[in-house]
């Protein structure tokens, strides 16, 4: 194949930068006599705001000035806005309490935000801000959601009945219980999903600068989304007309959502540079990050699985509690409803599926989308209750997957909770993930293991989800209050390079490199010619951003949809140049060509006559090559596959070594396979982390005990083993030109489950059958000693 | 962090005079603990002495009864020294463990004891080989330097000078790290030579103790099986959310069983 072309594993052009610190991190800008931010923040989880005195900080050396939550309310400015609304039951919207970016009334959790010190360097900022005076009246926390649901537990948000944001739910309650009273048998498991902190290696941080001269806001923000933040922060906070508000995304060292939402910062870094009349900059230290950055999971769930005497599937039921925090975080109701219950059909045919989400506040740091966002979460649940159905009905944990999964022939296939799966050969994966695995040799490892006193365990996780989002129309039934289309301008220069204006943005992904391969496929120019853009709204058209596993099936057929314009015209200036009907013109790598005939000329010949246009249809045709797309997706894209995870326990210390751990990935069409074996292995890190090591833990004053790595585990590349993975082309996705389904995100849905399943399959020698994650050997060990005595 | 005067001092005795004229000065050795400690504002001293520019106090030299380390002598020279794997290769084994690349290379034995982290490691190798403490003023035996959680017997203007091992006849060190931080939730020092039979447990209580029950069983019989039914007391063991105080006494007799199984290698 030609270097370059689709489906070769081409190194990532941005890493000659990421990796020689040339990289251009917001913190790496500065403007001429910019003032630094220090934020004041909470150290307790829940008080009111008696009073707040900063004349002695205002006089410390180097303040400019010190804005308080009493200074954020007087310029009534709007609360920080939430993008989706969830409807619940008997059409109750869910609340939606005022979120401001500086508190007044109280603060709701550790980390929120009190005041802002601006001031000539961050240190002064710093030494200031110890001297404000704040009189806080302490009040209980409600820190669990067993807490915040308990009768007569303190409210969160004063100005609501209780603690729940929301009830809602998918599916025919009595259908579901009628089948449940009649089934052969029923698997139970109460399930956490743990809190955990996404920890992306570059700190959040935001740099505003207001233009008197031209009544104009610059805010360099560390964020997936620049045109969304733009569009919620100029709309809904701050009264900036879009025209005037420029929003710059520059490199971006990692997000994994936690970087999609707008945050208390932007604003009020946005809303002070006009009062101070000079730029803002503001650099989150990692203590920051661990309170304020919107955390992740934190569900409660009860799941049932109803099954017939054969080990068919018969019906699902399942209650969540669904964490959110102090605030609603831009996305986070989306994420435990149609991010979650529409996935709990699996790679099933259950054909009946109930699931109530309770969604509650509670004195702890918001929670929102962490990759996955929801389908670990669903994943999680169904294929811990099959490997447990396996068990309690002696159906070997394979054999019931097949019984009950969905065939190939059956695809298109509509499952009972809104999602219609469009293609997925689910066998096909599993086949391949056992064969690579060698699940048939996994007896004779365990003997072998328990030789050396060691507890074996091998468990499966077979997945499908929901990414590339989303179709808008779709999005908005639901309660989106945003588009979810994508959008690129494709720009081919005079001379021949082109330039890609996404509206994608990178902070991981490589899209430097895998659009610029999908443009020299599509046009038929080297790779090298091709640059691509993205992060800056003054220079790219609207675009939703980068989350959801969406920049190549959404953002990548834009970008498919643009050359296709581009194409279209070219013929029209070949057929002009070639004397020929544009019907006649065919075009095919770079080159257009009289079908039939050796008549041809080259896009370079194209691109220059678009822009010199001597030998032109000037009547019929403009001058230049230059064309935009806006791509609404169809439906979602639905990655699937089998990931198994084998484990060796030492039951001296509850250690659990993670052995070997194989993904069979079906990702559609691949384009860089490097890339995607990257994003796959940084997901399943982050996945196994989850099952294994990390907790975001609280106390019972909400105050947050694992805020630094020292007691945050987050898992280094000695953890875990080097991973086989593999992907499976046969099931391209069927409704984008590309037929690609997205792969950012797998690795973390599948390997919660996988691991944890294997876990049990090692304890369950030993009489245990549970186990919350993360599986500790502190938490191992203490299983271990309960099941002995 | 908030300001402070910076000295980088030539000499012990210029640190130390340094150090009585300052308002409320420290020392510091290779700064992976203090430096965190003033990034987040938890300590405020008017001055910072730096002893990284004192030559005397780096270096290791061996000879045929003991091995002497160099208080400012950093972790990473002392896990890769041949010498010291040849005659105590245990001791160059937990200087291997501590922290990670980088603290190794900066982290200092002088500093790691001074400071008596309950989790640090060597503390365990000082009591577990009976080692002589040396410093400006005199000389501590190990025993007697550690005593209490981040509390030892060096007065305020004392520095660490150097460290004197002596060589046992069989001796291992075994860790078990907590998984985030990859300090010591129990490390346990097992040795036998001519400063007896001696098992020293870091990581597990306040501070380093010696587990006289395993010592009095191995100083019988030097074997793992000596020592695996012995019960550690839960009683004054840490306990946090990583491990509780059950857990950690559990650990101390499998680590001594390991340790013992190693040393016999």
């Amino acid at each position: 194949m030609p270097d370059g072309s689709i489906g070769t594993p081409i190194k990532r052009r941005e890493d000659q930068r990421f990796l020689t610190g040339t990289g251009r991190y917001v913190d790496d800008f500065n403007r001429p006599g910019q003032t630094y931010a220090w934020m004041v923040r909470s150290s307790v989880a829940h008080a009111k705001i008696k009073s707040v005195d900063t004349s002695k900080a205002e006089a410390a050396p180097g303040v400019v000035m010190i804005l308080t939550g009493a200074d954020w309310a007087a310029d009534e400015v709007g609360g920080l806005p939430c993008g989706w609304q969830v409807i619940g039951k008997n059409e109750i919207p869910m609340h939606e309490p005022l979120h401001p970016a500086l508190v007044a009334d109280k603060v709701r959790h550790v980390g929120d935000n009190l005041a802002v010190v601006i001031a000539e360097t961050k240190e002064q900022a710093r030494d200031a801000a110890e001297l404000i005076e704040f009189d806080l009246e302490e009040l209980p926390a409600v820190v669990s959601m067993v807490d915040a649901a308990a009768e007569g537990a303190a409210l969160v948000h004063d100005d609501l009945p209780s603690n729940l944001c929301y009830d809602w739910e998918i599916g025919v309650k009595d259908e579901v219980d009628a089948i449940f009273d009649k089934a052969d048998h029923v698997t139970k498991l109460d399930l956490i999903n743990n809190r955990l902190v996404a920890n992306p290696i570059e700190p959040r941080a935001a740099l505003a600068e207001y233009d008197p001269a031209g009544d104009h806001y610059t805010l360099h923000t560390t964020s997936q989304n620049p045109h969304v933040i733009r569009l919620l922060m100029g709309a809904f906070v701050l009264s900036i007309p879009e025209h005037k508000l420029r929003v710059v995304a520059p490199d971006v060292g990692g997000g994994f959502g936690t970087k999609i939402y707008h945050y208390a910062e932007e604003a009020i870094l946005t809303w002070a540079s006009k009062k101070v009349r000079r730029p803002i900059k503001w650099t989150a230290d990692r203590s920051d990050s661990f309170m304020t950055d919107a955390q992740g999971r934190d569900h409660v769930t009860t799941g049932e699985l109803a099954l017939d005497k054969d080990g068919h599937f018969l019906g699902l039921r399942v209650m969540t509690n669904a964490n959110m925090g102090g605030y609603l975080s831009t996305f986070a109701p989306a994420i435990p409803t149609y991010l979650y219950a529409t996935l709990l059909a699996g790679l099933y045919k259950t054909p009946a599926i109930y699931c109530c989400v309770n969604a509650w506040f509670t004195n702890t740091v918001p929670v929102d989308a962490y990759r996955g966002a929801g389908r670990p979460e669903a994943c999680y649940l169904i294929e811990r209750l099959v490997e447990q159905a396996a068990r309690e009905t002696g159906i070997e944990k394979t054999e019931i997957r097949r019984r009950n999964f969905i065939a190939v022939s059956e695809m298109p296939y509509q499952t009972p909770v809104a999602l219609e799966y469009d293609s997925g050969d689910f066998i096909r994966n599993l086949e391949d993930g056992l064969e690579a695995s060698d699940y048939n040799g996994f007896a004779s490892r365990r003997a072998d293991s328990e030789k050396n006193g060691k507890l074996r365990g091998i468990g499966l996780a077979t997945y499908i989800e929901a990414c590339g989002i989303a179709p808008s129309a779709v999005a908005g039934a639901l309660g989106a209050r945003a588009g979810l289309f994508e959008s690129a301008e494709v720009r081919v220069h005079p001379t021949g390079s082109v330039t890609v204006f996404t509206g994608s943005h990178q902070h991981g992904q490589g899209h430097e490199t895998t659009f610029a391969q999908l443009v020299a496929d599509g046009l038929g120019v080297s790779v090298d010619s091709v640059e691509v853009v993205h992060g800056d709204t003054d220079r790219i058209q609207f675009g939703m951003g980068t989350y959801g596993s969406r920049s190549l099936a959404v953002g990548g057929s834009a970008i498919v949809k643009a050359m296709d314009k581009v194409v279209e015209k070219g013929k029209k200036i070949a057929a002009h140049l070639l004397e020929a009907s544009v019907d006649d013109i065919e075009f095919d790598a770079g080159t257009f060509r009289v079908s039939g005939t050796d008549k041809e000329l080259g896009i370079g010949d194209i691109a220059l006559t678009a822009y010199v246009p001597h030998n032109y249809p000037i009547e019929e045709l403009e001058p230049g090559l230059d064309e935009t797309a806006f791509y609404d997706p169809k439906n979602f894209t639905y990655p699937n596959g089998c990931h198994v995870a084998e484990v060796e326990i030492d039951p001296e210390t509850g250690v659990v070594g993670l052995c070997s751990f194989h993904a069979i990935d079906d990702f559609g069409k691949i384009i860089n396979p490097m890339i995607v074996e990257g994003q796959v292995h940084g997901g399943l890190v982050q996945g196994i982390g989850q099952a294994l090591m990390e907790n975001c833990e609280y106390d019972d004053q909400g105050q947050l005990i694992t805020g630094s790595f020292n007691d945050y585990c987050l898992p280094r590349a000695d953890d875990v083993p080097n991973f086989v993975v593999g992907t499976n082309e046969g099931a391209p996705c069927t409704h984008n030109p590309l037929g690609v389904k997205g792969c950012g995100e797998a690795g973390t849905i599948g390997a919660g489950a996988a691991v944890t399943n294997a876990v049990l399959d090692a304890l369950g020698t030993r009489g245990i059958h549970d186990i919350d994650m993360p599986a500790t050997s502190h938490k191992v060990w203490q299983a271990l000693q309960q099941s002995n005595g | 962090m908030y300001d402070f005067n910076y000295e980088k001092a030539t000499s012990v005795d210029g640190a130390a005079s340094t150090l009585s004229g300052a308002d409320d000065g420290k020392f510091m050795a290779g700064g992976m603990t203090l430096l965190p400690t003033l990034k987040q504002r938890l300590a405020m001293p008017s001055d910072v002495i730096d002893l990284g520019g004192i030559p005397e106090l780096v270096g290791i030299t061996v000879d045929a009864s003991s091995v002497t380390i160099g208080a400012m002598t950093p972790h990473a020279v002392v896990h890769a020294s041949a010498d010291v794997q040849k005659a105590i290769p245990a001791l160059a084994k937990l200087a291997g463990l501590i922290g990670d690349p980088m603290v190794r290379n900066r982290g200092t034995i002088g500093g790691s004891i001074s400071n008596n982290d309950p989790a640090a490691d060597y503390p365990s190798a000082v009591v577990g080989l009976g080692a002589t403490v040396h410093t400006t003023k005199r000389e501590i035996a190990g025993d007697d330097f550690f005593t209490g959680m981040f509390e030892t017997a060096l007065e305020e203007d004392e520095i660490v000078t150097k460290v004197v091992f002596p060589i046992p006849e069989k001796a291992a060190y075994m860790k078990f790290p907590n998984p985030a931080s990859r300090y010591a939730v129990v490390g346990t020092f097992v040795s036998q030579g001519p400063q007896g039979t001696r098992v020293a447990v870091t990581g597990a209580g306040p501070c380093v103790f010696r587990q006289s029950d395993m010592e009095a069983a191995l100083t019988s019989s030097f074997a793992p099986e000596s020592v695996e039914n012995i019960k550690q007391d839960d009683e004054d063991m840490n306990s946090d959310i990583h491990a509780s105080a059950e857990y950690r006494a559990h650990l101390v007799t499998i680590m001594a069983k390991r340790a013992v199984a190693e040393a016999n290698g």
